[in-house]
């Protein structure tokens, strides 16, 4: 007798399909898929051509830096996302934006048990310089910024709170809610906050402003000066730009390299 | 601020950009000037200004109008400035934003930092004076009816052609750069079209898509720096580079897991591995990646997420309930520990002790004690 295998009969299914798709006018997604291999060969020369004219233009001027993220971003392409991506291997935007990754986790580490794991981006924005030498590549604050959101990635909740005109960059876990935010940025002004500015300001009741405060005190974001002249005081050392006088230690250097 | 003039913000033939620097304010004295963030530049001849969102809208003012000039600290919620002290207005000077001030000094306000090295540079070139030995050309002043007067302006036209030139050149140099990129996004952007209706024919299942494919699928996107929604569910954002990835750093990371006690925050494995690499780093996305791939490729590490949203890598040999029954030994034998304590104990960071203790508590070994002097952890007796 004569056997009909499983795979002929497979295969005149797929000749058939073929058929009536080619009918439509569609081309099939393997197909699709062998043409684009062409097709981004031909886009990596274009890249290269871009990168021998103007790759120092993007290291050198953050201007152009913005305006490329953005473009990137208008057409859904983030050249961020992999060190093995084109953009990446043959622009050096890969490794500028990563290296200051580093640079902003190690500044954060080194710094978490003054200020709890806040920041204000000024302060980290000026450290991060500091750290990176006279001799380096200037780095501007959406840099910073860019740099930060690829580090979600990671978990750790880096994010980054609005306060007074600028941001707060966050490097833990600490769960801070709307509350929060805006107690924060109550406290902006001063770098602190009291119960009473709390119910003056934002119209809240004893109880809701103690829980916030408690909790920022618990996360280590807050310290309590309980022996303020008129009543007890809430600082936010991630406010305090005096600390910005403050070198990191020798010890703090040892947390930032794991 | 009434010394500025309009400029159109081009460089003169023998004039040199020194440095440039985003995010800076100008002061008429000690109000703010009636002007928006800018760039300042410091050429060998002038310094310029240019708004940030404004191109158009360029001022600049002749080193040789300065007299003095001296940094001012930053402040609590101000930014570091400079104080620079000018000459009285000249006579013949070209229209500005100001017509009159009462200040004779101005004040550059670095938002963005970059202050000292603006400083430095300044200082050099207030000292060298490039600008005497160069002098571009000057507006001719009307009213030359000598002899002499009419031959220096025909030598002037000559000069005035070249700088026009060069004007043009310089134009277009910076105009092609933004050119260029234009044109390589519409090239990028017809990439993405066709990788999106790749994705949307794998999805509706418009022809046979072989394993070989996919995989090649996916390292385009990843190329690209396409996000690719429809193959994550069913395989994943691995790629082979994220398969060899994972196989480096089940080399790479055993001697670190192991010297601190089988567990290292991502943060930290992204800090360490980038810093010996030096140059080629990886993303934190690549990162995440290769190490989802610990599992399925058999490696002795794993990707874990505790609830807190930490994430971290983890020596498989390192089981939970050695874990926690360490944690447990450590906490009973001390009566109570708080996560910097225990830190401090095995040499482990404060993130991930605290992490052990909640996890301990989580399986009902741990209690906590949880007050505004702090969270300690007790053995639980309940």
């Amino acid at each position: 007798m004569h056997r009909r295998g499983v795979g002929a009969g497979a295969i005149a299914k797929k000749k058939l399909a073929e058929a009536k798709y080619k009918e439509r006018g569609t081309v099939l997604a393997e197909d699709q898929i062998a043409q684009m291999s062409k097709q981004l060969e031909t886009f990596k020369t274009h890249l290269e051509e871009f990168a021998s004219k103007h790759k120092q233009e993007i290291r050198k001027n953050s201007q152009f830096r913005v305006q490329f993220q953005e473009m990137c971003a208008t057409i859904g392409v983030d050249p961020l996302a992999s060190g093995k991506g084109f953009w990446s291997e043959m622009l050096g935007v890969g490794d500028f934006y990563y290296e200051l990754g580093v640079q902003i986790i190690e500044v954060c580490l080194a710094l978490k048990h003054r200020n709890g794991g806040l920041i204000k981006l000024d302060e980290l924005h000026y450290r991060v310089l500091k750290g990176r030498g006279k001799f380096a590549q200037d780095v501007s604050q959406d840099d910073l910024v860019r740099a930060i959101k690829k580090l979600k990635a990671m978990g750790n909740g880096f994010g980054m709170i609005p306060v007074g005109g600028s941001y707060l960059v966050q490097s833990v876990p600490a769960e801070l809610n709307m509350d929060h935010t805006v107690v924060l940025q109550l406290a902006e002004k001063k770098g602190y906050v009291t119960v009473s500015e709390i119910r003056d300001s934002l119209k809240w009741e004893r109880e809701r402003a103690c829980h916030v405060l408690d909790h920022l005190l618990k996360e280590g974001l807050a310290w309590l000066d309980s022996q303020a002249v008129e009543e007890p005081q809430y600082w936010l050392p991630a406010l305090f730009s005096e600390l910005l006088s403050r070198d990191i230690t020798p010890e703090e250097a040892n947390q930032m390299t794991p | 601020m009434d010394r500025f003039v309009w400029t159109n913000g081009l460089l003169e033939m023998d004039e040199t950009l020194v440095i440039q620097q985003r995010g800076v304010r100008l002061y008429d004295g000690e109000d703010k000037a009636k002007l928006d963030v800018g760039v300042v530049l410091l050429s060998t001849h002038r310094l310029l200004w240019r708004d940030q969102k404004n191109n158009e809208c360029c001022i600049c003012i002749p080193l040789s109008q300065v007299i003095f000039f001296e940094e001012q600290a930053a402040g609590i919620g101000k930014s570091a400035k400079i104080v620079i002290h000018l000459h009285p207005v000249p006579e013949n000077k070209e229209p500005g934003p100001y017509q009159q001030s009462k200040y004779s000094y101005i004040k550059l306000s670095f938002k963005e930092h970059g202050q000292i090295e603006f400083y430095r540079r300044l200082t050099e070139e207030m000292t060298q004076k490039r600008w005497e030995n160069t002098p571009v050309s000057q507006p001719i002043p009307t009213g030359v009816g000598t002899k002499a007067g009419r031959t220096r302006a025909v030598g002037i036209v000559g000069i005035e052609r070249k700088l026009e030139e060069k004007r043009k050149e310089t134009d277009k140099n910076i105009s092609e750069a933004f050119e260029d990129l234009s044109k390589l996004m519409e090239k990028a952007k017809e990439m993405v079209e066709v990788s999106k209706s790749i994705a949307n024919k794998i999805k509706d299942k418009q022809g046979d898509i072989t394993e070989d494919e996919t995989i090649r699928f996916k390292s385009y996107l990843l190329s690209m720096g396409i996000a690719n929604p429809v193959t994550r569910e069913t395989h994943g954002s691995g790629t082979q580079y994220h398969i060899q990835l994972a196989r480096q750093l089940g080399d790479i990371l055993q001697a670190p897991l192991e010297e601190r006690g089988g567990m290292m925050a991502l943060t930290e494995v992204y800090c360490l591995v980038n810093r010996a690499r030096g140059m080629e780093l990886l993303s934190p996305e690549d990162l995440v990646n290769a190490c989802k791939m610990f599992e399925s490729l058999k490696l002795p590490l794993r990707l874990r997420v505790f609830d807190s949203g930490v994430m971290v890598v983890q020596l498989q040999s390192h089981s939970e309930e050695e874990m926690i029954a360490s944690a447990l030994d450590n906490v009973s034998d001390k009566g109570s520990l708080t996560a910097e304590e225990f830190a401090k104990l095995l040499g482990l960071s404060v993130l991930l002790s605290k992490e052990r203790l909640l996890l301990a508590e989580k399986m009902g070994h741990l209690c906590r004690d949880d007050s505004v002097e702090g969270l300690r952890f007790y053995p639980n007796l309940f």
